[in-house]
């Protein structure tokens, strides 16, 4: 937590309080790509396992757990997309 | 301005990009782009990221990438409409372990040199906790949606206690590890959390899977809100924190549709023969034909079309519409009217009425449609039970009253196409089903569709 310290809880706090409002608005037709949406951007975890790699792991378990968490989220991040992107699609064309 | 300035501008930019994509999801014709938008903002995010090291392990980066993509587009692109809250329960699952092992894997080092500050100690339980409790909860609810292995309402009196005695060790194990370091802590929260997520969900059953689904979701954000302060990351931070918003929305809005409080879905076991003045089961039920259903339709102004769990079981929602546009062409008023908590997650029915081309202007909530049910002449309910059981509005002895419900007894004529008699996961005895002007249609719902709509086109249908 070493250079967020109270700052981190402040962005927190900032954050929530658009979330409930940004996704207020949104129509309940659209709840499950909503769902599927923040389920890719509940991968933003791969930009620490990505910074974490690049920088290089100390021990072999460090690595394995790096690449583990980077698949998963990975996953998250295209499936995410991918599905949101499809669903979405079927909204659009009428 | 430093590297590291421009790599803090890169994550902010993601950050407004991200805002810009659920802004977007306020209107269908402007989503597929905030979508777009989204992604960008991911993109930009990982190339930072990137850059913030040397790229020390392009092996397992590159490895990991691949692999990830390839499952993850493998996933969205194979999965049926009508599979979706299985895909978002497994999505949910994986979001909160792979926000756990990063967790682990970035305070690892700290932990084998024995120098994991408390504050360290204290963020890094919290997304290992939040996290393992988001992975085994969601793999308990992908089961249930699946219908397979623990599928069934598993509870047990005191389980609360239990629930309770776990969330506070977790708590002093943290707190353990917080002060005494090691490495065992760690695995324990992780190993004490897991067991709370399948405990949390396993007494749950499958009408309450929306509100499960939006709570799991918003813990898979929280986790990645908790590896950012791990990381000291704004921009996990922010938007781990936004993904627990929008699931903390969404919790509240199904718990709204059911007349429930949260604790209410997560700790009290619900339904079987509780209460109620019910019904008398022995009472008879009047059987009626497709035939008698189309003479029904060939007088109807204003047709309401009801869609539930079933549709999406039955896979019949392409045969929905096509009985929607052969009244529609007849000239007759069509509407579907969709309960927030119809299905198996949030917008499930939208999703499976937009498959299969049906204007999102004629899906009605059910704010706007209950007014409406008075001059409506025949209302078609399909694979929906609970949530148009009248008895949650008149009975209020009856387990589900209060629940806002679809008030499809006040359309002239209902009809219900149903399986059997059998009763909605509440467990409880529909009203509606005896009621003089309702016309129960049993069978499974596509075949009885499908035998309406291949009726309808010669009879319904103006020569």
């Amino acid at each position: 937590m070493t250079g967020v310290g109270l700052l981190g809880i402040y962005i927190f706090v900032m954050a929530a309080f658009t979330g409930l409002e940004l996704v207020k608005q949104v129509p309940t037709t659209l709840h499950t790509p909503l769902m599927s949406g923040s389920n890719a951007i509940s991968g933003i975890t791969i930009v620490g396992a990505l910074m974490a790699l690049s920088q290089g792991a100390a021990d072999e378990v460090t690595r394995a757990l790096l690449f583990v968490g980077l698949v998963l989220a990975t996953i998250n991040v295209f499936g995410g997309y991918a599905v949101t992107n499809r669903m979405l699609k079927m909204f659009q064309k009428r | 301005m430093e590297a590291k300035e421009w790599i803090e501008i890169c994550y902010l930019v993601s950050i407004v990009l991200f805002i810009f994509g659920l802004k977007g999801m306020g209107h269908p014709k402007k989503a597929v782009r905030g979508n777009r938008l989204s992604a960008a903002g991911m993109l930009i995010a990982m190339v930072a990221a990137l850059l913030e090291g040397q790229f020390l392990e392009p092996v397992w980066i590159i490895a990991g990438l691949t692999l990830g993509a390839g499952i993850g587009l493998w996933l969205a692109l194979r999965v049926a409409m009508t599979e979706m809250p299985e895909l978002v329960a497994l999505l949910n699952g994986l979001g909160g372990a792979a926000s756990a092992t990063v967790a682990l894997g970035a305070v690892w080092p700290m932990v084998v040199a024995g120098g994991v500050s408390p504050v360290d100690s204290l963020v890094g339980g919290a997304s290992l906790a939040i996290g393992s409790v988001t992975l085994s909860g969601s793999v308990m609810a992908y089961l249930k949606l699946r219908g397979g292995f623990g599928s069934g309402t598993v509870g047990f009196k005191g389980q609360s206690y239990l629930n309770g005695a776990i969330l506070s060790a977790i708590a002093a194990t943290t707190i353990l590890w917080a002060s005494g370091g090691g490495m065992i802590p760690p695995l324990v929260v992780c190993g004490l959390a897991l067991v709370f997520g399948y405990l949390l969900v396993s007494p749950i059953g499958g009408a309450d899977m929306p509100v499960v689904i939006s709570l799991l979701n918003s813990l898979s954000g929280l986790a990645a809100a908790a590896t950012g302060f791990v990381f000291g990351n704004n921009v996990l931070i922010v938007a781990g924190t936004l993904v627990g918003a929008s699931g903390l929305v969404l919790t509240q809005i199904m718990c709204e549709a059911m007349n429930r409080s949260l604790a209410n879905v997560l700790f009290s076991s619900f339904g079987g023969d509780a209460g109620g003045k019910g019904v008398d089961r022995n009472r008879a039920v009047t059987k009626y034909s497709v035939e008698d259903v189309i003479m029904q339709l060939e007088n109807a102004q204003s047709v309401v079309l009801v869609p539930g769990y079933g549709l999406a079981v039955a896979q019949a929602q392409h045969s929905l519409r096509e009985l929607g546009d052969i009244l529609t062409n007849r000239g007759v008023e069509v509407r579907y009217a969709i309960h927030p908590v119809a299905g198996r997650m949030p917008g499930h029915m939208n999703v499976l009425l937009a498959e299969a081309n049906v204007d999102y202007d004629i899906q009605a909530e059910l704010e706007e449609i209950n007014p409406d049910f008075d001059q409506t002449d025949v209302a078609i309910i399909v694979g929906a039970n609970d949530v148009t059981n009248p008895a949650a509005r008149d009975d209020e002895e009856s387990p589900i009253y209060g629940m806002p419900i679809l008030n499809v007894d006040k359309a002239r004529t209902c009809v219900v196409l149903k399986r059997s008699l059998s009763p909605g996961f509440a467990g409880i005895d529909n009203e509606l089903f005896y009621n003089d002007n309702t016309m129960m249609v049993f069978g499974d719902a596509k075949d009885t569709l499908v035998n309406l709509v291949n009726r309808g086109k010669t009879e319904l249908t103006m020569h």
